[in-house]
Order: C-alpha cells, then structure tokens, then sequence
C-alpha cells in the first residue's frame, strides 16, 4: 500500500509502497515480481537512503539463528534490532563489537552503512567484525565474505543496499564481564583543549565529545569530553556488583507529538548548552554507569526527533582528514557567525577506513542538527564546499540533501563501487531516492 | 517440571510474539505450522532467546482429517494450546466466489473446531489445562467490509464459549481473545489508527497474564471491549445505513 514514509529526521516526506516479509520466499517472490526496491530497516538513517518506490521493510525478518556462547559468533536475520541483540547476548556476558548511539537499528542497516561507534579509532566500523552474510542481489541469493565473494561483500559493506537485500549476518561480538562502562567526563574551554584531550586519551576505548556551536572568541568550541572501557567487576558497587551482566530497570520518556518549531531555536539551544556546561560542572567527572546512558543517552527519550517540529530536520556529518583540523575551525566559524544553532554536536576521531565505500577515514568527524527551515540548504551547500576544500566527505545515511558532484569528488572509490553493483544490480533493480539523486544507480 | 504449550499456526506475526513471550516465560514449546520448514528459523530463535526446547510440526487447519493423528502423535501433551491461526482473506472475492468464502470460513471456523475438539476431549480426560482462542472484535458486529471474516470469528467466539463451559467442570480452562487492530503482515495494507492499534509483542504479553490469571475473555487493547459494546449498542436501524 503507498503511504507517508520518512526516516528520523522527518524530512523528506515521500510517498512510498511499503511492504515486509517474514520467510525468504516471500522476499524472493517479491523482488522477482517488483522493480525499483529498497531495503528498510528501522527507518534510522536520517534522510531518503531507505525510501524509494517500493520500500521493503526487513522488521518481521528478526531471527536469532546462532549464539555461540564460546566464541561469541553471532548470526542473526538483517531484521534483528542491535536492542534485540543485546537483550540477547548481555546477559551471556557478550557486548556488539560496534554500536552507533542508537540500539534502534536494525543489523542489515548496521551492515549498509557501515556504522562507527565511539570506538572506530580502536575497532574500526562494524563491517571490521563481520564473518559472512547472504546478499539477496539481483542475481540471486549470495553468501559472501572477504575469502568469498569478497567483491560483493566490500560493495554491500557501506553500499546502503544497493548490491541487493541483506538477509543474514553472522558477526563476531565482543567479551565483557560486566554491563557497566567506566567513564570519565573531562570540560575542555576551548577547540584547542579539545583536540588536544582527544589525543590525551586516544588510548581509551570509547570517546566522543559535545561541542557547544554557538559559543565565540575564547570559548569557541568549548566542549565535554567523554570516554569510557568496559568495566570490570572489580569496579562495581555493591548493588551493581551483585548481578554484573544485568542492568538494573530503567524509565522511559517520550515526546508524544512534534513540538511547534519555535521551541527550537537560538534562545533554547543556548540555554541547553548553558545547562549543559553548567558552572558547577567540574573539570573531570569519573563514575561507573550501566552501558545504556554511556553509548544511548537518546534513547531514553523516545521520538526525541519530533522536537524539531514538523518540517523535520537534517543531520549534517563530515568527516575531515586528520592533518587538516584547521577547516574544523572554519566551519564551526562559518555556523557560528550564522547562528544556526544545533542541540546535538558530537565530535568523534576516526582511525583508518574500513574499506570500499564506508564514511569513516582517519581524522575528525562532527555531526550537527539542523531544522529544516529557509535558507538552510543553501546554507549547507556553502559548509559542503568548505568540507570538499578541505579534503573531507558526508556521512551517506544521514543525507538529505547533498549535490551529486560533492559525492562523486569525495568519495575515491565511487566509480570502483558502481562498477561491482552494477555486477549485481543490474538494471537498477535496488535503488532509492538517494541512489538516483546522487547517480547510484546503475541504468 | 517444564510446562508446554503448543501453538497452531505459528508462522503469524502474533504468534512468534506468543512463542517468544512463552520461551521467556520457561516454556517448553511446540510450533505447528501448515510448512514445518518455514520454522526452522523461529525453533533457533526461541533456544537462543531462552534455552527452550523447541519442536515443530505439520498441521494445515483445513486437513480436518488429520487433527486427530496430528495431536496424539505430539511428543509431550501441552498444558497450553493457543490457537492462532486465521485467514482474513478478501471479503469482496469471497462475495463472488465461493472458494475464497469457503477458506475464509473454513479456516477460521471450522478447522479451529476440528482441532481444538480434539485437544478439549483430551484435556477433559487429564482434567487439565488451558486452551486459547484467538478471536476477532470482527466477530461481535457483521460490518460490510468483512463480514465473511467476522461471521466466522463469531462462531468461533460462541464455540469457545460453549468449550469454556463445559470444560469448567473438567478443570480446564478457556481462554476467548478479542485483539482489536494489530499491526501484523496480515493488516500492513490496512491504514490502521495508531491509537487503536496494538503491537503483537502486547497481545502476546496480555494473553501470557491472562492464562495465568484465569480470564475468560480478554481484549486487546483493553480499550476494545468498550469500544465494541459502544458499537454492540447501535440499533440495527441506524447500523445499517453506515459504511462500515
Ligand atoms: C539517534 C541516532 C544516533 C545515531 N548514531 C550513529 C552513530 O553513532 N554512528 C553511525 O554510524 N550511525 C549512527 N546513526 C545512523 C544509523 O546507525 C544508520 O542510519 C543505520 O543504517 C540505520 O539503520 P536502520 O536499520 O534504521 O536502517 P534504515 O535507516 O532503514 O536504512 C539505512 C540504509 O541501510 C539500508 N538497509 C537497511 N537494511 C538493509 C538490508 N537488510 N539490506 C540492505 N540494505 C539495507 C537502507 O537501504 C538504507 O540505505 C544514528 C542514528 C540515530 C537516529
């Protein structure tokens, strides 16, 4: 049936057919008999990458299919949500070796856009930890890996679904013994004294940072680190100590309709950000938190997105390399001046790249909010050639918006990408707004 | 010792929701499904979720011969049987042919008949357990977009009612399950209103506490049993000039 359709940020709003399935027949059959197919997980990609003419939800395909509890091999149909996941493997005392700052995701939309954690300069991204998957491309069903195939698997890592529908994925997780994370929460004043921090504490597993946007002078870019490990049981209380790999129960909150968009603006931001960086805040902060807070602090805030207002929003991510930090300063410069504030902006450092097509590369990487409103995107194509300038790219699933040539000089191996999915899409069976708005897709 | 429940028609939405809801709940389980082999990746699922033992068997509710073999041919005799399966089928094709009618009716009616029948004549003999109908609020008030479907369900509420009746003065109870709009391949062509709209995890969740609580007759979402005595209480006059 053609519905309403849009991903989290709420923007664009297309019309699309959605349609799911729960055995590989129904799959098969469906693709057999439809052209113009999209893959849809949990709608988590900000922009237009999971819509298309027909939208094929994977939800209902959510099975567990192997734990090894020895190894900590897992396999699981694309469909499975990372909470799913978790709820499965924490208690086993296994954690997912990455994780985006959402565990509303499914693991095919994990695989498609080649998600990075707060660990990617020690871990890398989570197709780093992938065994095998199968690939319903149009050629068939594939099993792949990197022995095997291994020219399907690249392109399908970070391919958002244009080789084909992921099906299955078996991956290998992470060890814990605890569901606790150390962390430590460290007040930079400034860019400087943050970048500096981040090179600090580069040996920590786990980092990322808030950056305040609208902040200028000597306080621009003032910031809070945050980094953290896996907690050993040594390192709990007595009450967390007591069940380790069990988190107590937690309460949830929800914003229940789309706030009016005047909630959002300047006034508001800045006054979060003056909260947030409160005076009493000290330089460093140390605690041990159970991993939810540490890698989802969103997520106890269900439909968070609907305070943006009704026009919805955009996630603007770039990634610059790491010997060109100076174009950082530009372009919080150049929204700052411009005052187009942003509730939410996390600065990560990447290791190296993964591989063919994923977003990561060694260097700097911040994510901004912005409500979509006038002036905006031309706004945004000015910070787009501030990010080409210097050396950087866009973060495909959180586009919405971005000129085809900004991706084509951005990302190096764009045409050795197109050249493997054209193998296995022919014709363009697999493609979504995005695709044909930035010219992925094959004719 | 682990108590087992059995679940006809498990390859439906609801029902994986059950199944898991029932393995969490330390359940040993056994899915039938009309393809034994579609649930292979379900029985995996249910033991790594929770260590349950899980086993599968045929069953095609329209075989009506079979019931009886299919039954006592399973491993152990279940404490639960919930019976899930329906066919909702296009009201306007069974209008004009009989053997989409003939399934919609069959299937929700007679074939929930035939097995349970089966199941009641053995659990009155143990004198106990608990046997599960799924319903529909279709079933309460013929509508003309679904009529077929709702007739059937409503034989089937009226049987399961009979079944709870009888079978009380053998100590094994029944269950009627009256789920509103539920968010399920079968209805994803549907515009479903949100509000009114249950996910299977919550209907699968109700039925699980009502079992143990011992309810006769449950809606899901709760708000449906007003909503449907509100709907009961339209005189057939008026009724009958809406579109509904
Ligand atoms: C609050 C929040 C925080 C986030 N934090 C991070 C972060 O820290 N790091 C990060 O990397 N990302 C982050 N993201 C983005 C998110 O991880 C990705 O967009 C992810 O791909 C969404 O997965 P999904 O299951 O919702 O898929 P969708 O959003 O539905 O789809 C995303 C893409 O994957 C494709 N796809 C989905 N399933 C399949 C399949 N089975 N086969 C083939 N293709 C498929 C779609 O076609 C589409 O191109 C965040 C998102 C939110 C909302």
């Amino acid at each position: 049936m053609r519905k309403q359709l849009s991903n989290w940020g709420n923007y664009p709003v297309l019309t699309c057919e959605e349609s799911s399935f729960s055995q590989e027949e129904q799959l098969k059959q469906y693709v057999d008999t439809h052209d113009h197919i999209i893959a849809r997980g949990n709608g988590r990609c900000y922009g237009d990458a999971s819509l298309g003419e027909h939208s094929v939800s994977t939800l209902r395909y959510d099975k567990a299919l192997l734990f090894d509890v020895e190894t900590g091999d897992f396999e699981c149909q694309a469909g499975m949500t990372l909470d799913q996941v978790l709820e499965i493997t924490v208690p086993k005392g296994w954690f997912l070796p990455v994780t985006p700052g959402t565990k509303f995701i499914t693991v095919g939309g994990a695989v498609a856009s080649d998600v990075h954690g707060k660990n990617h300069h020690a871990e890398g991204s989570f197709s780093n930890h992938i065994i095998r998957m199968d690939v319903l491309t149009g050629k068939g069903l594939i099993t792949c890996s990197r022995d095997n195939n291994s020219d399907l698997y690249w392109a399908t890592c970070g391919g958002m679904g244009l080789t084909g529908i992921i099906t299955s994925v078996r991956f290998r997780l992470k060890k814990i013994a605890t569901a606790y994370i150390r962390q430590k929460q460290i007040k930079a004043e400034n860019l400087d004294e943050i970048l500096r921090l981040f090179d600090e504490h580069a040996h920590y597993t786990y980092s990322m940072a808030w950056i305040d946007c609208l902040q200028k002078g000597k306080a621009f870019g003032r910031s809070i680190l945050i980094v953290g490990e896996h907690a050993t049981p040594g390192e709990l209380n007595h009450k967390q100590g007591r069940d380790p790999l069990v988190l107590p129960p937690k309460m949830k909150l929800t914003v229940p309709f789309n706030l009016p968009s005047f909630a959002l603006n300047n006034f508001s931001v800045k006054a979060f950000n003056a909260l947030y960086y409160g005076k009493n805040y000290k330089k460093v902060m140390e605690g041990v938190v159970p991993y939810e807070p540490f890698f989802y602090p969103l997520d106890a805030i269900h439909h968070w997105n609907r305070g943006y207002g009704r026009d919805g929003f955009v996630q603007y991510q770039f990634v610059l390399p790491i010997d060109r930090k100076e174009g950082l300063t530009a372009i919080l410069r150049a929204i700052s001046d411009k005052g187009w504030g942003s509730f939410l902006a996390v600065l990560k450092v990447f290791g190296k790249q993964d591989d063919l097509i994923s977003f990561p590369m060694e260097g700097y990487t911040l994510a901004l909010d912005f409500p979509v409103r006038k002036g905006l995107f031309p706004f945004l194509d000015e910070l787009d050639a501030l990010v080409l300038q210097y050396g950087g790219r866009l973060y495909l699933t959180k586009d919405a918006r971005m000129q085809q040539e900004v991706f084509w000089k951005s990302y190096p191996n764009a045409a050795k990408f197109m050249d493997i999915v054209r193998t296995y899409n022919p014709g363009g069976k697999f493609r979504s707004v995005q695709s044909d708005r930035l010219l992925l897709t094959p004719q | 010792m682990t108590p087992t429940v059995l679940i006809l028609g498990a390859t439906s939405d609801m029902a994986v929701a059950i199944a898991r809801r029932y393995a969490a709940g330390n359940y040993a389980i056994q899915l039938a499904a009309r393809k034994p082999e579609q649930l292979y990746a379900l029985q995996q699922d249910l033991h790594i979720r929770s260590g349950a033992a899980v086993t599968t068997h045929a069953f095609d509710a329209l075989d009506f011969d079979s019931h009886h073999t299919f039954y006592h041919q399973l491993p152990v005799k279940p404490d639960v049987v919930i019976c899930v399966f329906g066919y909702l089928g296009s009201q306007e094709t069974g209008q004009q042919n009989w053997q989409e009618a003939s399934r919609i009716l069959h299937t929700n009616y007679t074939g929930a008949v035939s097995v349970l029948n089966v199941v009641a004549e053995d659990m009155a003999a143990r004198r106990s357990g608990a046997i599960v109908g799924i319903s529909s609020v279709a079933g309460e008030r013929g509508r003309m977009s679904n009529y077929l479907y709702g007739s059937a369900k409503a034989g089937f509420t009226a049987y399961l009612s009979g079944l709870r009746n009888r079978l009380f003065h053998a100590g094994v109870h029944v269950m009627s399950v009256q789920p509103g709009f539920v968010y399920t391949r079968m209805t994803e062509d549907l515009t479903l209103p949100p509000l009114l709209t249950a996910r299977p995890e919550d209907v699968a969740k109700d039925i699980f506490k009502a079992v143990i609580a011992k309810k006769n007759v449950i809606y899901t979402k709760w708000f449906w049993r007003y909503i449907m005595f509100i709907i009961r209480s339209i005189p057939e006059f008026i009724f009958k000039k809406m579109k509904l």
